[in-house]
């Protein structure tokens, strides 16, 4: 919602009070405002200095000069443009890494199955987030066997390209070769069975949070709304 | 009991059949073993009496296979699991991978029978007893030691309570220690009444636990017998079978008795 948020709200002061309420204080609150910067940024870096860098050059139909590079010439109304998509695009990933570090992937699925979706997807959402820990480790475990073997992953940039194949290699077709014995192992515990599953617990979820979520999703509709109808202009 | 009668099975797409004539009967609290060289036809046998092979590998399969004296032909595999378990040789593997606790791991299955909650509990609770393992229930599956997952594996299955259980390779990734508590386990699960195939390479495992043996070679089975006769077999090491310890000291000591009965006798004529 907050991501949504941020892109339906004009101007600059609205999504950064947004960032603040909704991604920063919650994340002070949590004790993961370190981890979601440092998180949020890496996601965001590469298309947000894109995307800023285009905007501060190239904004269409500029006309007052803020400085000269060469030919390149950065705009007034360029910056302003570009520091709107700048703090949205980090509206969005702080809010993707907020949701990330604060709900456990069992909770999100075993939620999402309580409110009536299939327990395959349900499995398969919470397996595609499960899996990145393992192949990273995994990765971890071929490169230090690869190393140990004489790989050469420093050095110059086409070393280091090199020794990313006899890496990604392993780790690809050994993923795909765990995959039948994985999916025959499911079978054996009843996994392909129609119908809906015991579920042993239920996230907890009290009254004020649930308030909390319909005024939250009250708000976000009446801000579109606003913003379609050009109320506030 | 599970019964196969001229069991014949081939992969979909193979040149050839990788089981032929199979005749197997595993009776109720039994622990049969399985033996033979790599592609001899282990994996697939634990396969086709798992109900695995065709139901979900594919491939074709000939002969009767009989759970209990009624064709299970027709059975889906969800049905077939709450009277058969299968286990395989790699402990990662056979985790669901979405679960936090080890608890949670072993009641996936349950769950996904749709028992009632205090049934799934129940079961859960019983299996990790079972296998004492209980002290690991809040533990996360994923930081267990191999032995541990293997354990919590096993818990998985007997959670569904099948009386049957197959079991391919369980300590092919373990060190002695996680075969130990492995072989132990299925001991436990023997005394309880559980009828158990399974396929080793580590024929001490076997000798140690199972009552008769097949020793298969080709897909056929090429030995079968009281586990201590087949174990002591000379075509043994020809199927590419390791003898047990014991034995191969027993042929020691014998080999050396000879040889100081000769020397004896050669000192004697001196």
């Amino acid at each position: 919602m907050t991501a949504i948020a941020a892109v339906a709200l004009g101007g600059l002061p609205g999504p950064i009070i947004l960032v603040a309420a909704a991604v920063v204080l919650p994340a002070m609150a949590a004790r993961v405002l370190g981890r979601l910067v440092r998180t949020a940024l890496l996601l965001a870096l590469p298309i947000a200095i894109s995307a800023f860098l285009v905007n501060l050059f190239f904004f269409p139909g500029a006309t007052q000069v803020l400085f000269r590079i060469g030919p390149i010439v950065a705009t007034v109304e360029g910056f302003g443009f570009a520091l709107e998509i700048l703090i949205r695009i980090l509206a969005i990933s702080g809010a993707v890494t907020l949701f990330y570090l604060t709900t456990r992937p069992g909770d999100l699925t075993l939620d999402l199955e309580r409110r009536g979706i299939s327990p395959r997807v349900a499995f398969v959402t919470n397996a595609s987030v499960q899996t990145v820990p393992a192949l990273v480790e995994r990765a971890g475990q071929i490169t230090a066997a690869q190393r140990a073997r004489g790989l050469d992953t420093e050095g110059n940039i086409w070393r280091r390209v090199r020794g990313i194949v006899p890496i990604v290699g392993p780790v690809i077709l050994g993923s795909i070769a765990e995959v039948e014995e994985r999916t025959m192992a499911l079978e054996a515990r009843g996994f392909t069975r129609p119908g809906r599953r015991t579920l042993l617990w239920t996230p907890a979820d009290s009254v004020r949070q649930s308030i909390g979520r319909w005024l939250m999703l009250a708000a976000l509709v009446a801000l579109i709304v606003v913003r379609l109808t050009g109320v506030l202009g | 009991m599970i019964a196969l009668a001229g069991v014949g099975y081939r992969y979909a797409g193979a040149a050839g059949p990788a089981l032929l004539d199979i005749d197997l009967e595993l009776r109720d609290g039994e622990v049969v073993g399985l033996a033979g060289a790599s592609e001899a036809g282990k994996t697939t046998l634990c396969l086709v009496v798992s109900g695995l092979a065709p139901r979900t590998v594919g491939g074709q399969i000939r002969g009767q296979v009989t759970l209990d004296g009624e064709d299970v032909d027709a059975w889906p595999m969800h049905r077939l699991s709450q009277r058969i378990g299968i286990g395989f040789q790699n402990p990662s593997t056979q985790l669901s991978g979405v679960t936090d606790t080890v608890f949670e791991e072993v009641a996936f299955g349950p769950m996904n029978l749709a028992l009632p909650r205090v049934e799934v509990v129940a079961r859960s609770w019983a299996a990790l007893d079972l296998l004492r393992i209980d002290a690991l229930a809040e533990r996360d599956p994923r930081r267990l030691s191999g032995g541990q997952q293997q354990l919590v594996a096993m818990a998985g299955l007997l959670a569904m309570r099948p009386a049957h259980l197959v079991l391919d390779e369980p300590t092919a990734q373990l060190d002695p220690a996680g075969t130990r508590m492995v072989g132990e386990a299925i001991e436990r699960l023997a005394a309880d009444g559980a009828s158990i195939l399974i396929a080793e390479q580590k024929t001490d495992l076997l000798a140690s636990i199972c009552s008769r043996l097949l020793v298969l070679d080709g897909g056929r089975v090429a030995l079968s017998g009281p586990s201590a006769e087949v174990l002591a077999d000379l075509e043994l090491s020809r199927l590419g079978v390791a003898e047990p310890s014991e034995v191969r000291l027993r042929r020691a000591a014998d080999a050396a008795g000879a040889n100081v009965a000769r020397l004896a006798g050669a000192f004697a004529r001196d």
